[in-house]
């Protein structure tokens, strides 16, 4: 490995290796083999990795610098010390909720023993939890999903070093979950700036049905450095859900490895609206036949905010479908980046995948760089991708003007238009509610666009 | 109503009004006719406010007020509307609750209270059966998915709803089967008062047959060359446009 570029020079991963030594002598001494095991192998990977540099193809556009050269500690406060109040904002009723603060599990806050919302079978616990009481459903999985990706990401690396609590979702084969959400809050503490490293997964069985959202919000500096696995089983139906409402002083780089099984149909919709530099990574990998996934995404970013989609499918197997659609309203000097791969396996014939991105800036300082690519090695497949970058249609906006609605308003209730299909997707009404009224109080003139829709 | 006197525009550049003088009074139905690119269009659209167009000279009174000062919406909450040739698709915005929002947008302008959602529908439900629309297409988005003709109701039907004092029709015959163009003329022709007065543009003299017209006016190169009742709509259609084309490029003799 090359150790040449400014983020690698020794200093910047010495705390990282101090604070893992830490971190070992607070686990409890009872951890099973082979979480320690995984540990150590993130822990290497990313002390062969380093930070990533601009001079990487995957990271060209993204500097994370700033993440490389700050200065962030793991929170040592309690979890449960957090009131009620600090996450009505965020809440809406679920089956169960499970709340993670600065990537501790609160038992106070969550509310998942004996909610009547699950049905028999169904565990929604804190990984740390099941990792104590039931080793054995969590081993399968944990870290094999996204064995390749700790292997060559440097972020995933680092989360599965410090892997320690997050969310463990199980549904047993032929069960159906109800809503399901996981609150991550984040802050800085006594102004400085701390790190999570939540680590989720979930295994949706055969036949089973699982509605996760995950929210993610803050206050202050901090590095929220995320890692969910999920395994959507047989013939299975999952919609995964994450909501990015960071500070805008927040870093948060995360990734979501998905794999689906022979029928299944996973569904993924990203929605990104805070945080100050982020990072999305969405790797999807069609495992079986007949898959079904759908890859949703919508980010609305302004000020300075720079956020980075980076979408990996892996068509493995044949008749398989993904759809992927993300779309991004800029304003501001705020940049984004798109590259999203769709990779057909030899073999995985009629494979049908569809990529689009889309970006609407709003100003003229705004930046969006959209990468659409397709590897294609099976010759029956249909495969499209397509990317743009516009502004408001200049029309549309006048055919409003011209039945009397004014221009500020106009230009919002195009905008609205613009992410409506998006908007539309989500099936989880609070989810969907929730981002109506971020829309309504970002939008200039609001008002006006709640009372035409 | 409206008084245009020697109205000059450009885009891009390009003089596309080159002195434009009309004079609608309350109640009257005038028609503009002319061949492709003679200006038509533009006429319109720089009445209703489009900034795309610039108006290098002229003046247009609105009921005694500068129409050319104010911004396309301003025109709108006056009441001024614009039928537009080629109506835009808004996916997420329905049709209903956004020509709510306008009509508000409207009233509040007037000195008139907003209205509730049970007073507009009942208007809503009443103005649709003008244009013959269907109620699905007041709760798809605006325009979105609809055919040619619908686009073109859903304009009238606009219109119905915002009754403004001045409308303008662009081109709202092209595309139609002569059924579309027959619902649309009976709803405008169901709008047509003593104080409200159109400004109807075609290409074609056939929907001139269904909205009758007082006057007559023959735009040529950006200029009116000929002006008269609606028995000038019928010359046209028999001799077309040609003979006054002629006629606009002939040199002035002396």
């Amino acid at each position: 490995m090359p150790a040449t570029e400014i983020q690698n020079i020794p200093g910047v991963l010495t705390p990282y290796i101090a604070d893992f030594e830490r971190f070992q002598r607070e686990l409890p001494a009872s951890e099973p083999a082979f979480v320690q095991a995984l540990r150590r192998r993130g822990l290497e990977r990313f002390m062969a990795l380093g930070f990533p540099s601009n001079k990487q193809e995957e990271w060209r556009l993204t500097n994370v610098a700033p993440i490389a050269q700050g200065t962030f500690h793991r929170s040592g406060s309690d979890p449960d010390a957090v009131e009620p109040e600090q996450i009505a904002p965020f809440d809406f009723p679920a089956a169960a909720r499970l709340v993670f603060v600065d990537g501790r599990y609160s038992g106070k806050l969550s509310s998942n023993a004996g909610v009547t919302g699950l049905p028999p079978g169904v565990v929604v616990t804190s990984l740390a939890e099941a990792l104590a009481a039931t080793p054995g459903l969590v081993e399968p999985w944990l870290g094999r999903l996204a064995i390749a990706t700790i292997d060559q990401q440097p972020f995933v690396a680092l989360n599965t070093a410090f892997l320690r609590d997050g969310a463990f979702i199980h549904v047993p084969r032929g069960a159906v979950t109800g809503l399901i959400h996981l609150l991550f809050l984040s802050s800085s503490e006594e102004g400085r700036p701390t790190v999570s490293y939540p680590r989720n997964l979930f295994v949706a069985g055969e036949n089973s049905q699982l509605t996760v959202v995950e929210t993610y919000a803050g206050t202050g500096a901090y590095f929220n450095c995320p890692v969910t696995e999920m395994v959507a089983g047989p013939n299975s139906v999952v919609d995964h859900y994450k909501v990015q409402r960071e500070s805008r002083e927040a870093f948060h780089v995360a990734t979501f490895q998905v794999q689906g099984e022979r029928n299944s149909v996973p569904r993924s919709h990203s929605i990104s609206l805070g945080g100050g530099l982020v990072r999305n990574d969405v790797n999807a990998v069609l495992a079986g036949e007949g898959i079904d996934c759908i890859l949703n995404g919508l980010y609305l970013v302004d000020g300075r905010q720079h956020v980075d989609n980076h979408m990996r499918v892996e068509h493995a197997k044949p008749h398989c479908a993904s759809h992927e659609l993300y779309k991004g309203v800029l304003d501001g000097k705020a940049r984004a980046v798109f590259n999203g791969l769709i990779h057909v396996h030899p073999g995985a014939q009629k494979t049908d995948a569809k990529q689009s991105n889309r970006n609407l800036l709003l100003s003229r300082d705004a930046i969006a760089n959209s990468n659409p690519q397709l590897e294609i090695y099976a010759d029956d497949v249909k495969c499209t991708h397509g990317s743009t970058v516009g502004q408001l249609d200049e029309d549309a906006v006048f055919y409003l003007r011209s039945r009397g609605i004014g221009e500020e308003a106009a230009r919002s209730l195009l905008t609205w238009a613009f992410a409506s299909d998006i908007v539309e997707r989500i099936q989880v009404e609070p989810v969907r509610k929730d981002l109506e009224e971020f829309l309504f109080a970002r939008l200039p003139k609001g008002e006006v666009v709640r009372q035409a829709v | 109503m409206i008084e245009i006197k020697n109205l000059h525009a450009s885009v891009e550049g390009n003089e596309i009004l080159k002195g434009i003088d009309l004079t609608i009074r309350d109640g009257e139905v005038h028609a503009v006719m002319g061949p492709n690119g003679s200006g038509k269009s533009t006429l319109a659209r720089v009445l209703a406010g489009q900034e795309a167009y610039e108006v290098t000279g002229g003046q247009v009174l609105y009921n005694g007020q500068d129409l050319l000062e104010m911004d396309p919406e301003e025109r709108a909450r006056e009441g001024v509307f614009m039928a537009f040739q080629y109506p835009v698709e808004i996916p997420g915005v329905s049709n209903t609750y956004f020509l709510k929002a306008a009509l508000n947008a409207v009233r509040k302008h007037r000195g008139l209270t907003e209205m509730d959602a049970l007073e507009f529908l009942t208007l809503v439900r009443q103005k649709m059966k003008l244009v013959q629309m269907e109620e699905t297409l007041l709760n798809r988005p605006v325009n979105e998915g609809f055919s040619g003709g619908e686009k073109k109701r859903n304009e009238i039907f606009h219109m119905a709803v915002l009754e403004p004092s001045l409308c303008i029709l662009d081109e709202t015959d092209s595309g139609l089967d002569i059924d579309a163009l027959r619902i649309v003329a009976d709803g405008v022709n169901a709008l047509r008062s003593k104080d409200r007065s159109f400004l109807v543009i075609t290409h074609y003299q056939r929907l001139l047959n269904y909205i009758v017209p007082d006057y007559v006016h023959v735009l040529v190169d950006g200029r009116f060359v000929r002006s008269g009742g609606k028995e000038l709509a019928l010359e046209l259609e028999e001799k077309g446009y040609s003979w006054l084309e002629e006629l606009a490029a002939a040199p002035v003799s002396a």
